[in-house]
């Protein structure tokens, strides 16, 4: 074997050795979600679920207040991802195809928004939403949701309309289109990706955020499922198949929408954050 | 399109100015105003708003009382009095700079050698490594901290077993929260495992638009592999770990969920980071001035750190726009 291809074939095997030691904690989650209870707590581990059960599954979804917390994260979530995307589409054109006074301040508000750490924020816009007798309201999640996606949508999304060519959008002028259909036939086909891709962004931020939820929303009818799979730790110790097979199933839309679009994820975070 | 296109334009608008009555002019100077509205709007009003209210918080005596009557009583500065001469406070900073520095650099190592390793493997096997990443970067947060609380449980976990059968010693039944150091060493393993996935392909396709010409070059003038690294491929891919550093100090500095669900929502004082001590002291002890100003302690480090990367990323946009 040649140099060059012994090297390559070290570099795969290092690969795969990085793939395996990433990927075990997942495996682990998954298999032990469906494993038997005597399989999960076995002083030697069972590396394969030889008698594969559902139980755990079932026991997660006939806990307290499951599918009602599947209806409130879906609640949060889809009412985050459409308003969202509307409002940030709409800044982002703004800011990418019009000159106007203030616009380099929005821009810097925008990027100096993303900096500042949310976890901050819990107290003002707790006692605030105390004050006016909105805790414990799914409305209240939303607008701070919204809040949070905001700043990362219409950056990103500026850069992909900064992309389209403005003379692509003049020539179909020329062609006799209007300076609306001109918009809606040419940069927004050609937006579309970015427009998938802030909005999986979305849907992941509100679907997985843990802090505000378990602040604002303290009653059981109305969490969320991050929120909902601090139920499987009891006094008496932690239900570990229920909870691996509850943190499966609250991961698998998140994992599921990702591998769909990851591609239009990675081009359109570095659209956004490489190309300035 | 070059010049013609140019030209065509021109007539376009042209055509566009003469159709312009002085009412169309007003309209187009107010449309970009009234695109940006609904979005700022939400933004200063769910952020800008509550960040005004957070540092005037910072500057009151706020607890049980005040939180019925909904009105603090003001003091002044004297939260960050007592934070100056609190040990416990001084504590707290000390371990969350500690913490991000280990943690950002643990993640940007591994990201940066993963992202390198996927331009020198082959083919099927980038393939893999790129979706296992992704299939990790995918993965919530909570569901995986409660993956890895699983792991490397006292009794059942994995990790213990692993360790004591690799001969590392005996780590059967071994709690590792009992003490501090090790129990922020299962933290970081979660954050840096949490991490790696979103810096390494960030950086990786940063990697693919270096310029082949531009390293070939270097290796013909006799450039070693890591000068080729530290001379050509650094100094192009700037920007972007500029960007991915003050991502994660951000993030890092702001860990709290790890902390809080890792440890089953009881904390004990050693793992006090900056927005743990925060939440612990408004909604545990009730003394939401003092969370607050110790929020806005937090704020003012990252605005420190992450200065640069601002006053960059707005001279490129301003540039680019």
């Amino acid at each position: 074997m040649s140099r060059r291809g012994a090297q390559r074939t070290l570099f795969d095997s290092v690969a795969v050795l990085i793939l395996v030691v990433m990927l075990f904690p997942i495996y682990w989650m998954v298999s032990t979600a469906l494993k038997p209870g005597k399989d999960i707590l076995s002083l030697t581990p069972v590396w394969f679920p030889s008698n594969v059960t559902l139980d755990n599954f079932r026991t997660a979804m006939s806990q307290p207040f499951f599918w009602n917390d599947v209806v409130n994260s879906l609640t949060v979530v889809l009412s985050v991802v459409a308003i969202s995307i509307a409002l940030a589409f709409l800044a982002a054109v703004s800011v990418a195809r019009f000159g106007f006074r203030g616009r380099t301040a929005f821009v810097v508000m925008v990027i100096a928004v993303q900096m500042v750490p949310l976890n901050a924020l819990v107290i003002p816009v707790y006692l605030l939403l105390d004050s006016v007798g909105q805790v414990d309201s799914l409305l209240g999640v939303i607008a701070y949701y919204l809040a949070i996606v905001l700043p990362f949508m219409i950056w990103t999304l500026r850069g992909f309309v900064a992309n389209v060519p403005v003379d692509l959008e003049e020539a179909a002028m020329v062609d006799g289109a209007t300076r609306v259909s001109a918009f809606v036939r040419i940069v927004f086909p050609l937006v579309a990706p970015g427009l998938v891709a802030t909005a999986i962004y979305g849907f992941i931020q509100a679907w997985n955020e843990y802090i505000i939820a378990y602040v604002l929303l303290s009653s059981n009818s109305k969490q969320t499922l991050t929120i909902w799979l601090a139920s499987f730790t009891t006094q008496h110790g932690t239900d570990w198949g229920g909870l691996m097979a509850g943190a499966t199933l609250t991961a698998l839309p998140v994992v599921v929408f990702f591998l769909i679009v990851q591609r239009h994820v990675v081009g359109g975070l570095t659209a956004g954050a490489v190309k300035g | 399109m070059g010049v013609a296109g140019d030209a065509r334009a021109s007539v376009v608008s042209r055509r566009h100015m003469e159709a312009g009555s002085w009412r169309l002019v007003l309209a187009g100077r107010l449309l970009p105003y009234a695109l940006i509205g609904p979005a700022l709007l939400v933004i200063i009003g769910v952020l800008g708003y509550p960040l005004g209210t957070l540092l005037w918080l910072s500057t009151q005596h706020y607890g049980l009382r005040e939180l019925l009557q909904h009105q603090g009583v003001f003091v002044g500065l004297k939260n960050f009095q007592a934070f100056s001469i609190d040990p416990q406070f001084r504590y707290v900073v000390q371990v969350s700079v500690i913490f991000t520095i280990v943690n950002v650099g643990l993640s940007m190592f591994f990201g940066t050698c993963i992202a390198l390793l996927l331009e020198r493997v082959s083919r099927p096997v980038r393939v893999l490594l790129s979706a296992g990443l992704v299939l990790v970067w995918a993965t919530p947060s909570i569901p995986a901290i409660n993956l890895w609380q699983w792991m490397f449980d006292y009794e059942f976990g994995v990790i213990n077993w692993l360790l004591t059968h690799l001969g590392a010693g005996n780590y059967i039944h071994h709690n590792w929260f009992e003490n501090p150091i090790q129990g922020f060493a299962v933290i970081t393993v979660i954050v840096v495992w949490g991490a790696i996935p979103f810096l390494a392909l960030m950086l990786y396709a940063g990697l693919t638009q270096v310029p082949r010409e531009l390293v070939e070059a270097a290796e013909i003038d006799g450039a070693r592999p890591w000068q080729v690294f530290a001379m050509v491929t650094i100094p192009i891919l700037r920007p972007v770990f500029l960007v991915l550093f003050s991502l994660s100090t951000i993030w890092d500095f702001g860990v709290f969920n790890q902390v809080w669900v890792l440890l089953n929502q009881r904390p004990n004082k050693d793992y006090f980071l900056i927005s743990v001590y925060s939440f612990q002291e408004s909604f545990r002890v009730s003394q939401y001035g003092l969370g607050s100003a110790a929020a806005v302690v937090m704020v003012a480090i990252l605005v420190v750190v992450t200065f640069f990367y601002v006053r960059q990323t707005v001279r490129l946009t301003t540039e680019a726009i």
